[in-house]
């Protein structure tokens, strides 16, 4: 199979898929995930990247069956909504967990796990997944 | 239109002809200046991007201006808008819009990986998302905040697959239950197989004039009353109300007050059912249920043909069918017959009709409306 991922594309989404940076608008305040350039709420273009809490709740989540070529390992995947503890609301995969014990507002954090090979030889993608908080 | 299917013997020229030959036949000596396509793979599936030109070749119009529109599953929506533009702003007086897809050729997994690209190439579809697992997030939240019932939505399809009987377009002219739908296999949880549109292949064409020339052209032309474009952002996750669909209130609202009305004067109308959740923030964006309450009106029966407004006589994307980039032209042609009460399946009739496509999760949304 040929490169379907360039490293360059990789690379230039690092801070955002691993150290979780998002932007923070300095006009109304609101943060987005992952990062724009200019604040989707009140068009500002006065905004700075800052790193996201790494805890947070599930909002809502799915189990996918049918998956593509290239996750069928993972199969299924769990895939969900996470509102971290400032309130930004990020879309990820939920790990270390099975389907039937996830509950919505279920407590999660952050770790960094690979989503993704290219093939044999191609780049291996990385990314923010997240498992549920153990208590006790 | 062509009858939606697994058109094994057709390519994109013989299929794009077949609807746009039609169309013309169906007017006294059209002749388009410029051919618009509405269209979401011919790339990533076909290795096939300059579109326009193959489709305005083949149907014998090569020489007029052509371009390709792309909205995802919202393309022929957006393909008519961009058409009827070009028509208003004065630069040619009769153009050709010709919705096309053909997804049947490759494997499931394949199509719906050109699918996925709906979605957030770097921020969701890296994690292996299917456009159906990110409706099912959408669903899951429905569900818990509205308290609506799964038995209620399968209504739904229900209603779908009943209408589709009745159309000679339509891909799945078949009657399901209920219990059909909750016994369908799940693709991504709460997502039921028969929540969901089926694959298959499709054009459709339209015939876009000016008033004067659309009276010289046909007996009885439809009046395009209004038109709404609206947008969302790409991923979900930052949508400020995962269950507010802001492109359909945004689509809807333009093309009410162009046409001077309101959703409770709509007769027919086609709408968006990629999904059945699709349907119901279909229904509530375009204002004929309040938000969260469109569940319930199913459960009283409503929208059914005869109903005000009649949904989807076509049987909509679940059971006419889903050619993505095709879908929204099929809608306004359905609506524009149900006007002239020449269309093949079920009559609903009416003087004000609408058609509301959209692409992604009511990513990118188009409102047409239609008058007699």
């Amino acid at each position: 199979m040929s490169m379907r991922m360039s490293p360059a594309r990789v690379w230039r989404a690092r801070g955002s898929r691993y150290r979780l940076e998002a932007s923070r608008c300095k006009d109304c305040g609101r943060t987005v995930y992952p990062p724009r350039p200019v604040c989707p709420y009140c068009r500002s273009r006065n905004v700075e990247i800052v790193e996201l809490p790494r805890k947070g709740r599930v909002v809502t989540w799915t189990v996918q069956y049918t998956v593509p070529h290239g996750y069928r390992s993972k199969a299924p995947l769990i895939l969900a909504i996470v509102e971290l503890e400032n309130g930004t609301r990020v879309f990820s995969e939920l790990v270390d967990v099975e389907p039937e014990e996830i509950r919505e507002g279920m407590e999660v954090e952050a770790v960094l796990r690979k989503v993704y090979e290219d093939g044999d030889e191609g780049v291996i993608v990385y990314a923010t997944k997240f498992r549920p908080i153990k208590t006790g | 239109m062509t009858k939606i299917d697994r058109h094994y013997d057709k390519d994109m020229r013989s299929l794009a002809a077949e609807a746009a030959l039609k169309a013309l036949d169906d007017t006294k000596g059209a002749d388009p200046k410029a051919v618009v396509v509405g269209n979401m793979m011919s790339s990533s599936l076909y290795q096939q991007d300059s579109l326009g030109a193959l489709v305005a070749d083949a149907i014998g119009l090569r020489g007029r201006g052509a371009l390709k529109v792309e909205a995802s599953c919202g393309s022929g929506g957006h393909a008519v808008a961009v058409g009827y533009s070009l028509v208003a702003s004065g630069l040619y007086d009769q153009v050709m819009v010709v919705g096309i897809e053909k997804m049947c050729d490759y494997p499931t997994s394949v199509v719906t990986a050109g699918l996925a690209q709906a979605a957030d190439a770097e921020y969701e579809v890296v994690y292996g998302a299917s456009f159906a697992a990110l409706n099912a997030l959408v669903m899951r939240l429905y569900m818990s905040r509205y308290g609506a019932k799964r038995e209620s939505i399968a209504l739904w399809p229900v209603m779908m697959h009943e209408n589709a009987v009745h159309n000679p377009y339509a891909q799945l002219r078949f009657r399901v239950t209920v219990e059909a739908v909750l016994r369908s296999p799940v693709i991504a949880d709460p997502i039921r197989l028969l929540d969901a549109a089926p694959i298959g292949d499709g054009a459709a064409a339209l015939i876009l004039a000016s008033e004067e020339v659309a009276r010289k052209l046909s007996d009885a032309p439809v009046l395009i009353a209004g038109v709404g474009m609206g947008s969302d952002a790409l991923d979900l996750a930052s949508r400020q109300d995962l269950l507010d669909p802001i492109s359909i209130r945004y689509a809807a609202k333009q093309a009410y007050a162009m046409a001077g009305i309101e959703p409770r004067n709509v007769d027919v109308a086609e709408i968006h059912d990629a999904f059945s959740i699709t349907a119901l923030l279909s229904i509530e964006g375009l204002g004929f249920a309040e938000p969260g309450k469109s569940w319930k009106e199913l459960e009283e029966g409503r929208y059914r043909p005869g109903d005000k407004p009649s949904l989807n006589p076509s049987g909509g994307l679940k059971a006419r069918g889903h050619p993505v980039g095709a879908t929204g032209v099929y809608q306004v042609a359905e609506i524009a017959m149900q006007l002239r009460g020449d269309f093949p399946g079920i009559k609903c009739g009416g003087e004000i009709g609408l058609a509301m496509n959209t692409g992604g999760v009511a990513t990118l949304t188009t409102v047409i409306v239609l008058r007699r």
